[in-house]
């Protein structure tokens, strides 16, 4: 079977798996599985970018899902001007003073000659620059958080569309990628894998502990949204004829008195449909935008010279091709399109919670769907994306079936029983492993292989 | 009737052939050298006859039994010992330690054989308990080619063994070499220092792409003017 | 000595250095699994943390089996006992692993990085096993007696202000990491398998023309490296608590530890751990009571005096590698370069 084919075929298989979804559970889970999906889809782009293109070994894609959602708190939330009275000066001094004390490094690493001196000189600075930005820094701190710590206790944001956050979110993690990569990608594949791991976690630390920047454990919730809301819906007149159009069948078959309470329950079923299908259009939008640009950059001789830097990197450099650049290259943009995927995320979700983050489900998943759709196809990918978003999520409804159709002989406090009704929550982390071993080593090119083109 | 010998060996990597059905042979107490230009498969000859490159055609005779299908650790055991060029010693492990890994095979006491390799380099005595890798290039060589002997090998195969070495230390693995055969033990070796090694060697294999062009005693080669012109500049 | 500065190190050791040398001890005994394996197979073992998790899991359930039948250990914590069941099961795991996933790569002669994302997949199976036995909560299991020096004991036996405590679960850390760590020099550097292992380690083609059996090595290198990871786990268990996921996020600093020191090199994932554990500690620690006792009163520190904040430890080993990654690439010890 081509490659297309079995793409057709995967694809297939996830619409059928949906609509079995929304026939069975209900529609607004089966729209809710593929908004995630759809998301999820974006994010195994952007892996594939680095590891399919160019062989990148990225374990870090979850601190750039979590900045592209800080970026949606810091462009869509109302600024809190009294915490920008209390602290912003000394914040903005104690970031100036870090800014000097970095480049003050710098210089010294460049100017002085290498031994004791430079060595001495440049921790020096390093101290003095640490220690002047906390005279700044803590009281700034204390008091941004202590302005209404219930409901703000940080700087808020811009106050602008929150949709303008899924290409902010795409340019903060690019400016991270940028710094990761200055730092990291000199070293050798598996180092730099370790180092994105503990990278991550830094910034998941930072999104945790720094309260004035988005609230930290407290979560900013409430976001702004690109969509309408459900009860602005419920109670618009357009929307009330629209389903009555839509139902007159249903409707006409009652009884004249239960009309308007027959209206407004299927008015609110629909409100709920109709966002998630608002985000869904937005989230496909995006996914086209960003598939379309991928297949492109993969064709032209940009995208050929990546996979020849992948194939054999000393060839590659022996032939003059700057690695290091190129490298950086996909590790930025790669990291953007996640970063843009995690802005869509916390958008659809209404809220950020650092504490949601954590690698299985934001890095290593990720990395399970680029190698199930085909590590170096885009198609692939977004294929991946959605088959194993749709088993993570469905695995436990499915396997919590299973057990009970199993252990139905069972009286209902059995401990047995108990404990498995309870593990069928974890039932999809083997899956998950068993499907990514399965698909490395029967069909390690994955679902819809990479089609090489030179 | 050769002690070791591959006769009519085509193979090599994948891809066309680099042997191209050539025939290389010593027997106990002999030396025979193989020389040649740049890419005519005298290392690949000497790793089929170890059993790391895959022959189709061919065969590979020790002591008069068939030994082509055998892997090189069971080569090992039937007594052939390889020095490779590169790579050829632990270098984290100590002296002492890289001759026991010689003779990991072998079941019984092995002071002796130990022994008889300090005697023959009586440098790694002094240093056995150094690690490898921070010795001197004609040590690691010694290091090397103790290695080997210490499964007392009847056939010693070896690699450019002096690649790489000043000429005095040169010299000097020469003459351990020959007293090597004087032990009785069979030696194979690749030289690119292709005259000093002929001027030792009971045999002599020209070998060109992937074929024996001359094969004669190692004097009867050296003098042999076709040879001088083409292959030892003059 | 004015009696100030022995209280302020007297300080010092009960909050950084003996919580410090117990968590290298087991920072440095899951290293030590990463970097034999690391130097053995050639390829970083992705699922290393949750092995851990899955040896001190059985182990929990066999200590728990214990208690039950009122079997103890006295002073001592029972799980004592049931280690080596841990480490059996430790070692049946990682086995058939090994015979399922990554000899198969091996064989291929596979890059590194695919054998790397394989232990993934193996880390998403042992993490949802080890979710499903036992649960994703926290699970206590130690023992016996709590203090091995108390500090209240300490303070009246001395007379200072401040107090020295030692809990069992750190002194037996220290012990057990240490006969650990002498039987693995042993073995490594006596025996006929260790000294094989090594060679194999440092040049896997010379090791087999010398008629090492790579299969008995890698062998060897799992039992040893499961047997490490159920001990440090199951001290890690008894020091802290058990909690799944925790484990997961012990893989930074043991590889942080294992690449610090250089890998393949024992002795340097034994240096890296105390190094990544000691810096994780005395950063994060508020030396606020610590300068109090030193300096003169108008230079009392009004904040916590606290580098970083706890929430950054593992930021600390993270620095650390980098660091030295970018100073020598290879490591303390000089470890494999390729």
């Amino acid at each position: 079977m081509s490659g297309r084919a079995r793409a057709a075929v995967g694809f297939a298989v996830v619409a059928a798996s949906l609509l079995t979804v929304g026939l069975g559970q209900s529609w607004a889970v089966s729209l809710a599985v593929l908004n995630l999906c759809l998301i999820s889809a974006v994010m195994a782009l952007g892996v594939n970018i680095q590891w399919g293109y160019a062989g990148l070994f990225n374990v870090g894609t979850m601190a750039f899902a979590a900045l592209g959602g800080l970026a949606a708190v810091l462009v869509s939330q109302p600024p809190v001007p009294a915490a920008l009275a209390a602290g912003g000066a000394k914040l903005l001094l104690a970031t100036a003073i870090t800014c000097l004390t970095l480049g003050l490094v710098w210089v010294a690493c460049r100017g002085l000659p290498r031994g004791r001196l430079r060595a001495f000189g440049v921790t020096a600075v390093a101290v003095t620059g640490y220690f002047a930005t906390r005279t700044f820094f803590d009281p700034a701190v204390k008091a941004i958080e202590a302005v209404n710590p219930a409901a703000s206790g940080y700087l808020g944001g811009l106050g602008l569309p929150i949709i303008l956050s899924w290409a902010v979110g795409g340019l903060f993690a690019a400016g991270a990628a940028y710094v990761i990569g200055r730092i990291a990608l000199g070293l050798r594949a598996d180092y730099f894998a370790i180092a994105t791991l503990g990278i991550s976690e830094i910034v998941i630390a930072v999104l945790k502990n720094e309260d004035w920047l988005a609230r930290g454990v407290k979560n900013v919730t409430g976001l702004d949204r690109p969509v309408p809301y459900e009860i602005d819906l419920q109670r618009a007149a357009w929307f009330q004829e629209l389903v009555r159009s839509l139902n007159v069948g249903t409707l006409s078959a009652l009884p004249e008195a239960e009309h308007a309470a027959m209206l407004r329950e299927l008015v609110i079923e629909a409100a709920g449909i109709f966002v998630k299908l608002c985000y869904a259009g937005l989230f496909t939008l995006v996914l086209l935008v960003i598939l379309l640009l991928s297949e492109r950059a993969l064709r032209s001789p940009w995208g050929r010279m990546m996979r020849a830097i992948r194939d054999n990197e000393t060839a590659a450099e022996a032939l003059g091709k700057d690695v290091f650049h190129r490298h950086m290259q996909v590790f930025v943009i790669g990291s953007a399109v996640v970063g843009v995927a995690g802005a869509m995320l916390v958008t659809l979700d209404g809220q950020f919670t650092p504490n949601s983050y954590n690698p299985l489900r934001f890095t290593f998943l990720i990395w399970v769907m680029v190698i199930i759709g085909g590590s170096g196809n885009n198609l692939g990918a977004v294929l991946g994306g959605f088959i194993v978003w749709l088993s993570w999520i469905e695995a436990e409804p499915l396997s919590l079936w299973v057990i009970e159709v199993l252990t139905s002989a069972m009286t209902p406090d059995d401990p047995v029983r108990m404990h498995l009704v309870e593990a069928a929550a974890h039932v999809r982390q083997i899956l998950m492993g068993l499907i990514l071993l399965l698909v490395m080593r029967f069909s390690p090119r994955g679902v819809v292989p990479e089609t090489v083109r030179y | 009737m050769s002690y070791l010998i591959g006769e009519n060996m085509h193979g090599g990597y994948g891809g066309a052939d680099v042997l191209r059905g050539c025939t290389i042979s010593v027997d106990k107490g002999e030396i025979a050298v193989i020389v040649g230009p740049n890419g005519a498969g005298k290392s690949t000859a000497m790793m089929a006859l170890f059993g790391m490159v895959r022959l189709h055609h061919g065969e590979v005779r020790l002591g008069g039994r068939v030994i082509t299908g055998l892997k090189p650790q069971d080569r090992v055991r039937r007594g052939m010992a390889f020095v490779p060029q590169t790579g050829n010693i632990f270098t984290t492990l100590t002296v002492r330690e890289n001759l026991e890994m010689g003779a990991f095979l072998r079941p019984d006491d092995i002071s002796g054989g130990m022994e008889q390799v300090f005697g023959l380099f009586p440098v790694l005595k002094q240093k056995q308990r150094q690690p490898a890798g921070e010795l001197s290039g004609g040590q690691r060589q010694q290091v090397a080619i103790g290695r080997a002997l210490m499964t007392q090998p009847d056939v010693l195969m070896l690699d450019e063994p002096t690649a790489g070495v000043s000429p005095i230390v040169m010299d000097e693995l020469f003459d351990r070499i020959l007293q090597i055969r004087q032990a009785g033990t069979a030696i194979l070796m690749v030289e690119q220092n292709a005259r000093q090694a002929l001027a030792v060697a009971d045999r002599g294999f020209v070998m060109v792409t992937g074929e024996n062009r001359f094969t004669d005693s190692g004097q009867a080669v050296l003098a042999n003017p076709e040879v001088r012109r083409s292959f030892l500049g003059g | 000595m004015p009696v100030d500065l022995v209280n302020a190190l007297v300080l010092l050791a009960n909050f950084v250095v003996v919580p410090a040398i117990a968590y290298g001890s087991q920072i440095a005994l899951g290293a030590l699994g990463v970097t034999l394996v690391y130097g053995i197979l050639r390829f970083a073992n992705f699922s290393h943390g949750d092995l851990m998790a899955f040896g001190t899991m059985v182990v929990i359930l066999a200590t728990w089996q214990l208690q039950s039948r009122g079997v103890s250990l006295g002073l001592l914590p029972t799980a004592l006992l049931a280690l080596p069941a841990g480490a059996a099961a430790t070692i049946i795991v990682s086995l058939a692993a090994d015979r399922t996933v990554f000899r198969f790569y091996r064989l291929k002669r596979s890059a590194p990085m695919v054998m790397s994302i394989a232990s993934v997949g193996v880390m998403f199976v042992l993490n949802g096993v080890v979710r499903i036995i036992i649960g994703p909560d926290d699970r206590s299991f130690s023992d016996g007696a709590r203090y091995l020096i108390n500090a209240r004991e300490f303070r009246s036996l001395t007379g200072l202000e401040e107090g020295l405590s030692v809990r069992v679960s750190q002194a037996l850390t220290v012990a057990v990491a240490v006969v650990a760590v002498s039987a693995l020099f042993w073995f490594l550097q006596r025996t006929r398998a260790g000294k094989a292992m090594r060679a194999y380690s440092d040049n896997e083609d010379l090791a087999l023309l010398s008629g090492v059996e790579p299969d008995r090595v890698v062998r060897m290198t799992w039992i040893i490296a499961a047997s490490l990871a159920a001990t440090a786990g199951t001290l890690y268990g008894l020091d802290k608590s058990f909690q799944p996921f925790t484990y997961l996020q012990l893989l930074l600093p043991m590889f942080a530890a294992a690449i610090v020191g250089g890998i393949g090199q024992p002795l340097g994932a034994i240096a890296g751990g105390f190094l990544v554990a000691f810096s994780e500690i005395a950063l994060t620690y508020p030396y606020r009571k610590f300068l109090r006792y030193l300096l003169p009163e108008e230079l009392h520190p009004d904040g916590l005096a606290q580098l970083l904040s706890t929430d950054y430890k593992l930021s600390v080993s993270f620095v650390i590698l980098v660091v030295v990654l970018l100073w020598r690439p290879t490591g303390l010890f000089r470890g494999r370069i390729a």
